[in-house]
């Protein structure tokens, strides 16, 4: 660790972090990125732990979607994790990509930012002068383009854990097996003891520049009664915020409207979750 | 361009050279070694049909640096067969007719290998799910999945036998 930060730190800007791979060598060989060093943090202890604390649970950077995926803990306690862990490229990918990398790179489609987003999860950033926390939601600022430094390492992510009483879940839209998203849709939701949702946490991927979560489809959540309209609402705003741009996934009507659907369904699976888990 | 020296482990034996920061793990294989069975399909990811194991888990050796897989083991298809024997896994492609072209074939086998270490009694829909990053252009994909599943029952036989329990001949 202190060896790849001060390599980072004597680099300044010139040097990338190679951590799975399955993001950058694409990116290198397209010619999109032409990175003079790569410091490569395969081996560097300590990065790939997945650990539950009192109030939130602690993922190493390096931990490989694969372990998110398989982890007891996250399946039995934030199962929208092992909703997205497993729709990530396929088995090769999860096998050597991390949520770090991902996340560093920041690819508007990527699942892992719709639901830190969802979560309000932070991520921490270490250089060789310190370490700063920053919340999801002011970490992925464009494409490819997030808060962190040239000189920092994505050491961890956090992610709260929401009281009893919640659920959370996402929901892919993929044209083909192992793909990016065409839409992806994370969300949280927390029951009050009226039998409404007290708090909710809507992030999607795809369907904008960079992740983003929808205050819009929150607000339409939140007093609301847990139904196909609520929902509905909610997908509807969601929507409304998204800013697709056509390609070869669909045109920009299309993308909206599976943007509905995709916050309709997450949310029928995580109001299920929580009112489960009462 | 300076070079790194890379040392590990190719189906068992010690490897070395001196390579740019820049080659990829299949070209090693490839050129280097003259390991040609592992395929280059797409170069993108996407295909396969560059699957080994590196440390026991399979990797797109077009999406890994040679330099990332120093001091690491790798198994190539060249590693499969036990001399003139060849893995169950290879006899049940050739058996259930599993390749066409055979493009697909050895990264198809490699994934299969690392498929059945971890599940050794896959579902179909979990063969399915495991290969699901390799392409097969010819569509064979119904006979691959028997192939593998014809494979499965063959180790798990196998093993059984190895342990001493009790397993009908033949």
């Amino acid at each position: 660790m202190h060896d790849a930060l001060r390599v980072l730190a004597e680099h300044e800007g010139e040097a990338k972090v190679l951590s799975g791979g399955y993001s950058l060598l694409p990116l290198i060989k397209l010619r999109l990125a032409q990175p003079p060093l790569l410091v490569d943090i395969r081996d560097v202890d300590g990065l790939d732990s997945i650990v539950e604390g009192d109030d939130e649970l602690r993922i190493g950077g390096r931990a490989t979607h694969r372990q998110i995926l398989e982890d007891a803990t996250i399946k039995a306690g934030y199962p929208l994790l092992t909703d997205a862990a497993a729709g990530i490229g396929d088995p090769q990918v999860r096998n050597w990509g991390t949520i770090g990398g991902s996340c560093a790179h920041a690819d508007p489609s990527a699942d892992w930012p719709a639901v830190l987003l969802a979560t309000r999860a932070s991520l921490v950033c270490r250089s060789s002068t310190g370490e700063r926390v920053v919340a999801a939601a002011d970490f992925f600022i464009d494409t490819f383009q997030t808060a962190i430094e040239p000189t920092e390492l994505l050491t961890e992510v956090r992610i709260p854990r929401w009281p009893n009483g919640s659920g959370g879940a996402y929901a892919k839209l993929e044209r083909r097996a192992g793909d990016f998203s065409t839409v992806g849709c994370a969300v949280m939701v927390r029951f009050g003891a009226d039998g409404r949702i007290a708090d909710a946490g809507v992030g999607l991927t795809a369907v904008a520049e960079t992740p983003f979560a929808s205050a819009t489809a929150v607000a339409a959540l939140i007093g609301a009664e847990p139904s196909e309209a609520t929902f509905r609402a909610a997908g509807a705003a969601a929507a409304a915020e998204s800013r697709p741009v056509k390609d070869a996934h669909g045109p920009v009507d299309y993308k909206r409207a599976m943007t509905e659907e995709m916050t309709v369904r997450a949310l029928r699976s995580a109001v299920g979750r929580a009112l489960g888990q009462r | 361009m300076a070079t790194q020296k890379v040392q590990l482990t190719v189906n068992g034996e010690a490897r070395e050279a001196d390579v740019e920061a820049r080659l990829l793990l299949v070209h090693l294989l490839r050129e280097n070694f003259g390991l040609t069975g592992t395929h280059i399909g797409c170069d993108t990811s996407n295909c396969g049909a560059c699957t080994v194991l590196v440390d026991g888990e399979s990797a797109k050796s077009c999406t890994m640096l040679a330099v990332s897989a120093d001091g690491r083991e790798v198994k190539t298809i060249e590693g499969m067969a036990d001399g003139a024997t060849l893995h169950p896994l290879q006899q049940a492609f050739w058996d259930q007719h599993g390749l066409q072209c055979g493009f697909c074939t050895p990264g198809m086998i490699m994934q299969a290998s690392w498929l059945l270490d971890r599940c050794p009694s896959p579902t179909e829909a979990e063969i399915r799910e495991g290969i699901s990053g390799n392409l097969c252009r010819c569509t064979g994909y119904v006979n691959i999945v028997k192939a593998i599943q014809q494979a499965a029952g063959e180790m798990a036989a196998g093993a059984e036998t190895q342990t001493g329990s009790p397993v009908a001949a033949g």
